[in-house]
């Protein structure tokens, strides 16, 4: 029995294996605030034609929540309210939120903040981001008022930090602007899968996520369904594959000089 | 209560003190100022404007002597006696007076009710031997309102009803004993003493009733089936007799004086700049957080009043979703609406009370930390955003009982509790959001089936690949009119997986219209 020397393999193996730890890791999922923590600022930029903004960040938000371990000393069960906060124009545009529709745990819960301006609106998240007796916060702003620089949103960013309140801000019709949320996705509708009992009709909503810029994760592009309140992410393409490759490539690049 | 006590009826063991003050309007009207006392001699009534002329509401001595009465239209009066003096009445006053006499009136018993328009109820059980005896508790009672300059009569009886029938119908100062037979005292007072509506008093008058103690000649069966629709004791003459003994109870409603909480500052400089108004107002909020803190209370009305040197009074009030007595969220909440004030040429005075408070209890204060790492709580996110963005910002969509989707959720104050509601059905899909209104689409190409295939929605054409529906929402009948049309609502899906609810208003042929509209109300997740 001989020993194989370890040195003697090629240090590249080695590499591979940290890229593709590093890579695995590094790729989102749903599920995956148990290990990392709640998303705490994301931007979801959707059109005012369909809901699928509102949706995918109702999906998202419930998502981490219930991933989330609950903490030393608090309730086992979460009853916290919910804020949601809309412009006018947003309103206006997308509809108000409708509680026979809402996911059955959000129907008592909700509280809705209706902001005639910009101004008030990012005030009012400010504020909802403040409370601890708010499970998280949805914010929908439409177009890209001037209010909303990236002063705005880099204080909507610590005040979150601070207070632990994940904030989704719903960007309506929006282009994408300069901000300092930790995710930024842009959602549209996908065709849902066909229900078991009626083909004719549509099922469960599915998303088409493409999460465009992230500070921990590497971008992508995911097919989101929500059903029972459960949300799954499948592979939209194999171009996001590449994208990860890339990025994780990067992120090799700029350890190594650190570790020698 | 002892076993002896026990055995008596209740009735017996009560004594209330009933004063009527016949003139109380005028008398307030003369007490007012004292140059008034010069009209003593002059005939004078208080006048209250009516759809038909200026109306008599109160007339003095000398008034009532030149044929003025209450009641009478001024232009009568007039005819009668030209140069009767005017003053306006004040319904209002009278009441408050009333009530302020209330609280007064306790010096003779533990409580005491108003008994509107002019009257008050005491009850004096227990109490006479303080005065020493009844007789001289009623004298007490004259004499005091002699001093006053309010004309009174009084009575002390088992129960509110003789008490008020003897004070009103009796000499003054009459006492009717626990043990003497009320029937036989009272049976020759009028039927007004029972406290009718006038229009009983009428029905009686013609019956040929005209004393209490002729009621019990005719038969209780008699007047039972007369009044039998009368559930009101105003109405029913049986209802206010068996009061008038003690048969029935008679709930009154006492008089609970209660202070507001009250903090004033009295500037020796007027203040002219905000900062200085801020440490001010930051000073009343501390004073109002202790007061409150005394009376174990939480503010949830509080009213900011700023007395500006040249006479203006600025007022800002306050409302608070949850009671707090938090010195530091009131003055966050009145810091937003004192922008706007203009201190002209300063403000001398600053006085904050809180109009409504509700019971809070004492707890323990934050030992840990300031509240500003701890967050703020859910009462204080909805005052502050109420102040900010106004009344009605803030809300929380409850159920209501309704078929029509748009009318089956309102929108509530977000701590209120939610109303009950039955239970949404399992089958029912709804979209996640509602559109303020309805949207008219424009069908380009239908099925057969009814749905549409192709349809265009704020400029841009949808084609539907997937549907479920009809479900079908009927008019509400009961409510609507009857041309409304009911609606065909549809789940569809369109070729890049949009989803919408859309309805059909009404259908071909239901004779409620023309051919029937579609509308997109909903956008689904």
């Amino acid at each position: 029995m001989t020993q194989p020397d370890l040195s003697s393999l090629p240090t590249t193996a080695f590499e591979d294996v940290a890229t593709l730890a590093a890579r695995r890791s590094a790729r989102w999922r749903p599920g995956l605030a148990i290990q990392q923590g709640k998303a705490l600022h994301s931007e979801i930029f959707a059109s005012s034609r369909e809901a699928a903004g509102a949706g995918a960040a109702l999906a998202l938000a419930l998502d981490d929540w219930r991933c989330t371990p609950r903490g030393e000393g608090e309730e086992a069960e979460d009853r916290r309210s919910v804020l949601w906060v809309q412009t006018r124009d947003a309103a206006r545009l997308g509809g108000r939120p409708y509680r026979a529709g809402l996911p059955k745990d959000l129907q008592a819960r909700l509280i809705h903040v209706l902001a005639e301006k910009a101004e008030d609106a990012l005030f009012a998240l400010e504020e909802g981001l403040r409370c601890r007796e708010l499970a998280f916060v949805i914010g929908e702003v439409s177009g890209n008022p001037k209010a909303l620089d990236f002063t705005a949103s880099r204080r909507l960013t610590l005040t979150a930090q601070k207070h632990g309140v994940p904030l989704f801000l719903l960007r309506v019709d929006a282009g994408r602007d300069l901000s300092s949320a930790r995710m930024r996705w842009e959602v549209a509708s996908a065709p849902s899968d066909t229900p078991e009992w009626n083909a004719q009709a549509p099922g469960d909503p599915a998303w088409k996520a493409e999460l465009f810029r992230a500070r921990s994760h590497a971008p992508g592009e995911w097919v989101l369904k929500g059903s029972d309140g459960i949300l799954s992410a499948s592979k939209a393409s194999r171009q996001a594959d590449r994208a990860v490759a890339n990025w994780t490539a990067g992120l090799q690049h700029r350890r190594t000089p650190r570790r020698a | 209560m002892n076993a002896f006590a026990a055995n008596l009826p209740v009735s017996q063991t009560r004594r209330i003190l009933s004063i009527w003050l016949p003139a109380m309007a005028m008398d307030r009207w003369r007490l007012g100022a004292a140059e008034r006392r010069e009209f003593d001699e002059t005939p004078l009534v208080l006048i209250a404007d009516t759809a038909h002329g200026p109306r008599i509401e109160a007339v003095n001595r000398a008034g009532a002597g030149a044929g003025a009465r209450a009641g009478m239209m001024l232009a009568d009066a007039r005819t009668l006696c030209p140069e009767i003096v005017t003053a306006p009445s004040d319904p209002a006053g009278d009441l408050a007076f009333l009530e302020k006499l209330a609280v007064w009136a306790q010096r003779w018993g533990p409580w005491s009710a108003m008994d509107a328009p002019d009257g008050l109820l005491i009850d004096v059980t227990a109490v006479p031997h303080l005065f020493g005896g009844e007789a001289k508790l009623v004298a007490d009672v004259e004499a005091a309102f002699a001093s006053r300059e309010i004309a009174a009569r009084c009575a002390i009886a088992p129960t509110a009803g003789a008490a008020w029938a003897l004070a009103h119908y009796a000499a003054p100062g009459t006492i009717l004993g626990a043990g003497e037979d009320a029937e036989a005292r009272l049976g020759e007072l009028p039927v007004a003493a029972l406290r009718l509506d006038q229009d009983v008093v009428t029905v009686l008058r013609r019956l040929g009733l005209k004393r209490l103690g002729e009621l019990t000649t005719i038969g209780r069966d008699a007047i039972q089936r007369r009044f039998r629709n009368r559930k009101s004791p105003a109405a029913n003459p049986l209802i206010r007799l068996d009061q008038l003994l003690g048969r029935v109870p008679e709930p009154l409603l006492p008089v609970v004086p209660q202070a507001m909480p009250l903090v004033q500052r009295r500037l020796l400089e007027p203040i002219r700049h905000r900062q200085l108004l801020d440490q001010v107002v930051s000073d009343l909020a501390d004073d109002m957080a202790r007061e409150l803190e005394r009376r174990g209370e939480g503010a949830r009305r509080l009213e900011l009043g700023l007395w500006r040197v040249d006479g203006e009074v600025a007022v800002r009030r306050l409302e608070l979703a949850a009671a707090t007595r938090e010195a530091a969220h009131i003055v966050r909440l009145l810091a937003a609406k004192l922008d706007d004030i203009d201190a002209g040429f300063g403000i001398e005075m600053l006085r904050l009370r809180a109009s409504w408070a509700e019971p809070l209890a004492l707890e323990q204060g934050d030992i840990e930390a300031a509240a500003e790492n701890h967050g703020i709580a859910l009462s204080a996110l909805v005052d502050r955003l109420t102040v900010r963005l106004g009344e009605g910002a803030v809300t929380r969509p409850v159920p209501f009982a309704s078929h029509i989707p748009e009318r089956a959720q309102r929108w509530q104050p977000p701590l209120e509790p939610e109303p009950p509601s039955q239970g949404q059905l399992a089958f029912h899909n709804r979209p996640l959001k509602l559109l303020d209104r309805a949207e008219k689409i424009a069908v380009l190409y239908a099925t057969p089936d009814g749905y549409p295939q192709r349809f265009r929605w704020r400029g841009e054409v949808h084609e539907v690949t997937r549907v479920e529906g009809p479900e079908r929402i009927a008019p509400e009948w009961w409510r609507e009119r009857g041309t409304a049309r009911l609606r065909d609502y549809y789940r569809i899906e369109d070729q890049r997986g949009r989803r919408y609810w859309i309805y059909r208003l009404g259908i071909v042929g239901d004779g409620r219209g023309g051919a029937p509209d579609w509308y997109l109300q909903g956008l689904c997740a």
